[in-house]
């Protein structure tokens, strides 16, 4: 930012500084870029996130408002100073809750709350609310941090070097990245940047659809000194298209004379970071031409050319399933319901921009920046760039949120031009509204369905149909296509089925995978009509659940026998005192006149863990080095579940070594083998089976080195590994074996790929080889006059089939559940209106109730310890459970979501016009 | 976004003049006076972009590189604070949220406490002003309604004169103000004769915290035997700017405390004109107006509102 100098004193963290800077330099910048204090984190630049919250002369303000001439004299605490020589208690409490998930919103948190107990050392939970109800975070669902905040001096926590071997699974100790995320120590995308990196801008289109010209960017380097270089579509040396899923790739890293979207990139303009700050991008010579666009699938199926060749009625995919005779059996039923729902575009809304930075060492292009997927990274890179795949380096920092949106490649690819191309490194960080309006969303959903029942009860049929809004280019919307279609029966036996899921294009933004690939759109429409279905047949809802529930020997829609680990009944079981006491409740409530009205709704879930059908294998190496360290190659990217935590766990039991003897190299793609991406509910599931698998192969080949059986112990003191079997006890010196390429004394590398089948023409077949289950019950209140609704509590039973780490996996569902009360109550993304955050609406720590966790562990033969995947499955029921309730409590039936005010007043006044 | 900034131009003019400056080679000027009359000459010789709390300032530059000259107020400690003189509370035009939440009051100023509260989260209103609020003029500002009851004035100044005009006045639209050139908002003055009573705000939003308001609304009462001896209501959110309820005051006045629910369930709020946008309809805001007009009211007048969620 510009305007001359000036000298400011002040404190930072108890120690004084001088700087000559200007006085309107945001105090977020200094701190970052001047003082290189990257624990403050930039989230919005607006103060609508929290995450650069700094206590400035004991109060606590956003750092990014706050101009850098109003802290002369100042002291200015950050999260780098709450910890003195030991972490502070309340540092330690949110490590023994499990309160910071990825990491990006904790110090803004931490430094809150501080502020917050110097003040008020034992504050209630309403006044922990009210004290951080400016700082938001979208993964842990506040519940923990709440706690963390309540107890800040409580006993201390299960520290791992206490786990014996064999006993790490099923043991919640503190994450082994954690603490780096409590200190401010962590290194997200946009905390590292070489000194002599440039800056990058990207010119975006401002039109939905759009042919452009460049103008005279030659003039344009001449009248802007210290920009260096432009670069567009004509300097791509590989193949100007990335996507997700090989065959449909069909995304240009830099549009080539036509926008399709709002938000794509047409330009990159690269200079000195200085120059560019500098930069009004309005400067830019170029000219639009706008085009005719489609925002609707109704409108761009029917009458619009399209989008992209050879894609009709501007179809990208269509996924398929159909079993029995549907028509046959809903004319047949006893009662049938049938109806439609829309649902509305979700943004992804991490706290975290994309950020990182590109650099060249030697011939190798290394990229580091955050991801969910380092080596579909890679190879997407390599292909624009027109790179070896090995001449790619993914290198991921920590990644502040994913949710689905960071396996997609975003700036990748431009930086790496940019890099490639003049040899200097390349830094971008996404400001927020180039994160929301360029990178992907959850789909929008136009769904219609009609289930129905026999006069027992059991679903006899379903019909499901559902157009998904996958915006401009292809990205998920192949997966959630077929994902659909698998899911949408819910975890119900369901003998005649037919569901269509449809991928269509417009001129939106690029729909691609958010928490659930469209599954908890399709589950909303499901689980609102089996309320109406139970209704019309007069039982009880909960109890018409647990009638059509899945159960061990029956098979799925798709023709998938399901043999054991069918965890769908137990869970909804689990369910039924909450149930009772809840209608009890709410019935005393609304015996009384009043402005509001109580509801309790329930709904399951099932999800298939890994990819549909298609192969999805994950690769874990490990060995142990002279000195007495097992290192993991971990590559599942932990973007905050918990999967460096949890993988270890699995591969430590399998090995039969305490957790602590573990060290961790991350994804790097030169050093780790490929797991694989974090979506899909797989890591713990794919990645850590094969983890265990070659935890299992080490173990064996000390043991047979050792000549001892399998009923061996082995452990590790010093640099000698022991191994004993009664009388047998055999000291392995590691310095004196011979090493191998990896320095590794003994190794270890196994590969799992779930053993899946295609689907036929009709969708029958194999396409998951585990599920996991889950089922919700909310209870809320509704005020009939306004249309706001009041979560009163949420209780989740999930069966993990065996919980790895039963505090990671609560922070799971309850994060999950957070992010479902957005979809239900207040999350819609309209490009051009909402690009931001306080025009888009997350919730904060005031919109999340208490949440009561039962964890269920039907255990599933093929996942590691009979482990399921659960990360995805814990969105799926929140909101058709809140719909459920809110109809329950009014009778208004929501048929778009979010259900906001509005929405909800105008549904309550037509049940009460209703004949 | 948050709606703390003196600001005198809109943005599109602010970008309008950068370029100008630029074409112009006119560097960026920066100037932090501590003396007030210091402060007016600069604003005389130049088009300034002032910059108190900060919570304005910098959304609405984003990311976008500064341009125009830049008033720093923060050095200006005459601004700072709430004083009292014999006809006025005195709000100084640098004092923020969190000092009004801070600072003793009468009862008739509860009403704007509730409001300080929900003003962005705590981080906001430890740096955005009260003044500020009222400059960015935006329709969702959270101190409008409970100021309007209070029949707050605006001190404006400038080097040849001090102006003072009724908050109603000062707002004249969407992100505009009566503020002309060379002047700056100094106070915000409260009457006396308007601190009497006691006050209600009720805010409605789409999520619990640090969320821009689909319409909120203060009410004032003074009560003497049960009758309503003097009422102020206003609303925001639900009109370019935020509005007196003239008719719905002329109607309560005389009436029984009890009458009140009544007078408002048959009032037709003309003084409204909402428009649909990304947090409710039109129809939904006129609806949602009336309640929480009638919840306010019942604050002001000491019962607690029966009902649920409002923010």
């Amino acid at each position: 930012m510009s305007a001359t100098p000036v000298s400011l004193s002040f404190e930072i963290n108890g120690k004084p500084v001088a700087l000559a800077i200007s006085p309107v330099q945001r105090l977020s910048s200094v701190l970052r870029d001047e003082l290189g204090l990257t624990g403050t984190k930039v989230g919005c630049d607006a103060g609508d996130c929290g995450a650069c919250s700094v206590i400035v002369d004991g109060e606590v303000v956003c750092a990014c408002l706050t101009p850098a001439a109003s802290v002369e004299g100042a002291r200015v605490r950050t999260v780098e100073g709450l910890a003195n020589g030991t972490l502070s208690a309340l540092q330690q409490s949110f490590l023994r809750h499990g309160a910071a998930q990825c990491g990006i919103c904790t110090p803004g948190l931490l430094v809150t709350a501080t502020a917050l107990l110097e003040k008020n050392p034992a504050p209630s939970e309403i006044e922990v609310q009210d004290a951080l109800g400016g700082v938001l975070c979208r993964c842990t669902g506040y519940r923990k941090i709440v706690r963390a905040v309540t107890n800040a001096n409580g006993p201390t926590a299960l520290d791992t070097a206490l786990i014996p071997a064999r006993a790490a699974v099923g043991a919640s100790p503190i994450r082994l990245d954690g603490e780096r995320k409590v200190t401010g120590a962590e290194i997200f995308g946009a905390d590292e940047r070489p000194e002599d990196a440039l800056s990058v801008l990207v010119v975006r289109s401002p039109h939905w659809h759009a042919a452009f010209e460049i103008g005279d960017t030659n003039a344009f380097l001449g009248a802007h000194p210290g920009i260096l270089a432009v670069f567009t579509a004509a300097d791509i040396p590989g193949r100007n298209r990335f996507g997700v899923i090989p065959p449909f790739a069909d995304q240009p890293a830099l549009a080539e004379n036509r926008v399709r979207f709002r938000g794509e990139a047409v330009a990159l303009i690269a200079g000195e970071r200085a120059a560019i700050e500098d930069l009004d991008l309005a400067d830019f010579p170029i000219a639009w031409k706008e085009l005719p666009h489609a925002l609707s699938p109704e409108e761009a199926k029917t009458s619009f050319p399209p989008l992209h060749e050879g894609r009709d009625g501007n179809l990208l995919t269509q996924g398929y399933v159909e079993c029995g005779d549907p028509e046959a059996a809903l004319a047949s039923a006893h009662a049938t319901v049938g109806g439609a729902i829309e649902t509305s575009y979700v943004e992804h809304a991490y706290i975290e921009p994309e950020a990182g930075y590109a650099t060249m060492e030697g011939d190798t292009l290394v990229v580091k920046a955050c991801t969910q997927a380092p080596y579909m990274d890679r190879d997407d890179t390599a292909a624009v760039l027109g790179l070896p795949p090995e001449k790619v380096r993914i290198v991921p920092l920590a990644t502040g949120g994913g949710f689905g949106s960071k396996l997609d490649v975003s700036l990748q690819p431009l930086i790496g031009l940019v890099a490639l191309k003049t040899g200097r490194p390349a830094a971008l960080a996404y400001t927020r509204g180039d994160s929301m309006r360029s990178t992907t969303k959850r789909h929008p959903a136009s769904m219609k369905a009609a289930i129905g029942a026999d006069a027992r009860g059991r679903v006899t049929g379903m019909v499901f149909e559902g157009d998904f809004n996958t915006g401009a280019y292809a990205s998920w919307g192949p997966t959630v296509a077929n994902r659909v279609p698998v899911h949408a029966s819910g975890p119900y036996l369901t003998p005649n089925y037919r569901a269509v899921g449809r991928a269509i294009h417009t001129n939106g933004p690029v729909s691609g995978a958010f928490r659930g690939f469209g599954v908890p759109q399709a589950t909303i429409m499901q689980e609102t009509l089996y309320d109406r279905l139970a209704e019309k047949l007069g039982l009880d809802r909960l109890e018409f659940r647990i009638l059509n529930a899945l159960t061990d020997g029956q098979k799925t829609t798709c023709g998938q026998l399901l043999e054991s680990g069918v965890g769908i009944r137990p869970c909804l079981e689990q369910l039924r005192p909450h149930w009772r006491r809840s209608l009890e409740e709410a019935a005393r409530h609304n015996a009384a006149s009043g402005k509001t009205r109580r509801g309790v709704g329930v709904a399951s879930c099932w999800y298939g863990c890994g990819n549909t059908s298609l192969p999805n294998p994950s690769t874990m190496k490990l060995g142990i080095t002279p000195d007495g360290r097992v290192v993991l190659h971990q590559g599942a990217v932990d973007i905050g579940q918990g999967s460096n935590t949890v993988v270890t766990q699995i591969c430590a039991d399998a090995l039969g070594l305490p957790l602590c003897a573990f060290t961790l190299i991350g994804g790097d793609t030169s050093m780790t083998p490929d797991a694989g991406k974090t979506s899909a509910s797989r890591q713990t599931y794919v990645s850590g089976k094969a983890a265990e698998l070659a935890g299992r192969a080490l173990r064996e080949k000390i043991l047979r080195f050792a000549n001892v059986s399998e009923a061996a112990e082995i452990a590790i003191e010093g640099q000698h590994l022991l191994v004993s079997e009664g009388e047998v006890r055999r000291s392995i010196a590691l310095s004196s074996l011979p090493l191998d390429a990896d320095g590794y004394a003994f190794a270890a590398q196994a590969t799992y790929d779930p053993p899946t089948e295609a689907l036929d023409e009709k969708g029958q077949g194999k396409p998951y080889a585990v599920y996991g289950y889950g089922a919700q019950l909310v209870e809320l209140e509704v005020d009939v006059t306004l249309g706001t609704v009041k979560l009163l509590k949420v209780t989740a039973a999930h069966d993990v089939g065996r919980a790895i780490n039963p505090l990671l996996a609560e922070g799971q569902i309850e994060g999950g559940i957070a992010q479902g009360i957005g979809l239900a109550l207040m999350e819609e993304y309209i490009p051009g209106r909402t690009e931001n955050l306080h025009d888009y609406l997350i919730p904060t720590i005031g919109d999340v109730p208490e949440i009561e966790t039962i964890l269920i562990e039907v255990p599933d033969p093929e996942g590691p310890f009979g482990a399921k995947g659960l990360g995805e499955h814990v969105l799926i029921p929140t909101a058709p459970a809140i719909l459920n309730a809110i109809r329950h409590a009014t009778g208004a039936e929501i048929t778009k979501v979010p259900a906001t005010p509005a929405r909800v007043l105008a549904a309550i006044q037509a049940v009460e016009k209703a004949p | 976004m948050y709606t703390n900034e003196f600001r005198a131009r809109t943005n599109d003019k602010r970008r309008r003049d950068g370029e100008r400056g630029r074409q112009r080679g006119m560097a960026t000027r920066y100037a932090k006076p501590t003396d007030l009359e210091e402060a007016l000459r600069l604003l005389d010789e130049a088009r300034w972009t002032m910059l108190a709390g900060g919570t304005d300032f910098y959304p609405t530059l984003g990311s976008a590189p500064l341009r125009g000259n830049v008033l720093d107020i923060n050095g200006l400690a005459v601004l700072k604070g709430i004083s009292e003189t014999e006809s006025h509370i005195i709000i100084g035009a640098r004092t923020t949220w969190t000092e009004v939440l801070r600072h003793p009051l009468p009862p008739a100023f509860d009403a704007l406490k509730l409001a300080a509260r929900e003003v962005g989260s705590i981080q906001i209103q430890n740096s955005g002003t009260v003044a500020g609020n009222l400059c960015n003029a935006s329709p969702a500002a959270d101190g409008v309604p409970p100021l309007l009851i209070l029949e707050a004035e605006v001190e404006i100044r400038s080097v040849k004169k001090t102006r003072v005009l009724p908050l109603k006045d000062f707002i004249l639209g969407n992100r505009k103000t009566a503020l002309g050139p060379g002047e700056m908002v100094t106070a915000v003055r409260i009457p006396r004769q308007a601190a009497t009573g006691a006050s209600g705000f009720v805010k409605l939003g789409a999520r619990r915290y640090l969320v821009i308001s689909i319409a909120m609304a203060a009410a004032r009462v003074t009560a003497a035997q049960g009758q309503i001896a003097e009422a102020a209501v206003s609303v925001g959110s639900c009109s370019a700017v935020a509005q007196r309820l003239a008719g719905l005051e002329d109607g309560l006045k005389g009436h029984p405390v009890q009458a009140c629910a009544g007078i408002v369930a048959a009032y037709g709020f003309p003084e409204l004109s909402p428009i649909d946008d990304v947090r409710g309809t039109a129809s939904y805001r006129l609806q949602a107006a009336r309640e929480i007009v009638a919840r306010a009211l019942l604050q002001a007048m000491g019962s607690s509102a029966e009902g649920g969620l409002a923010a």
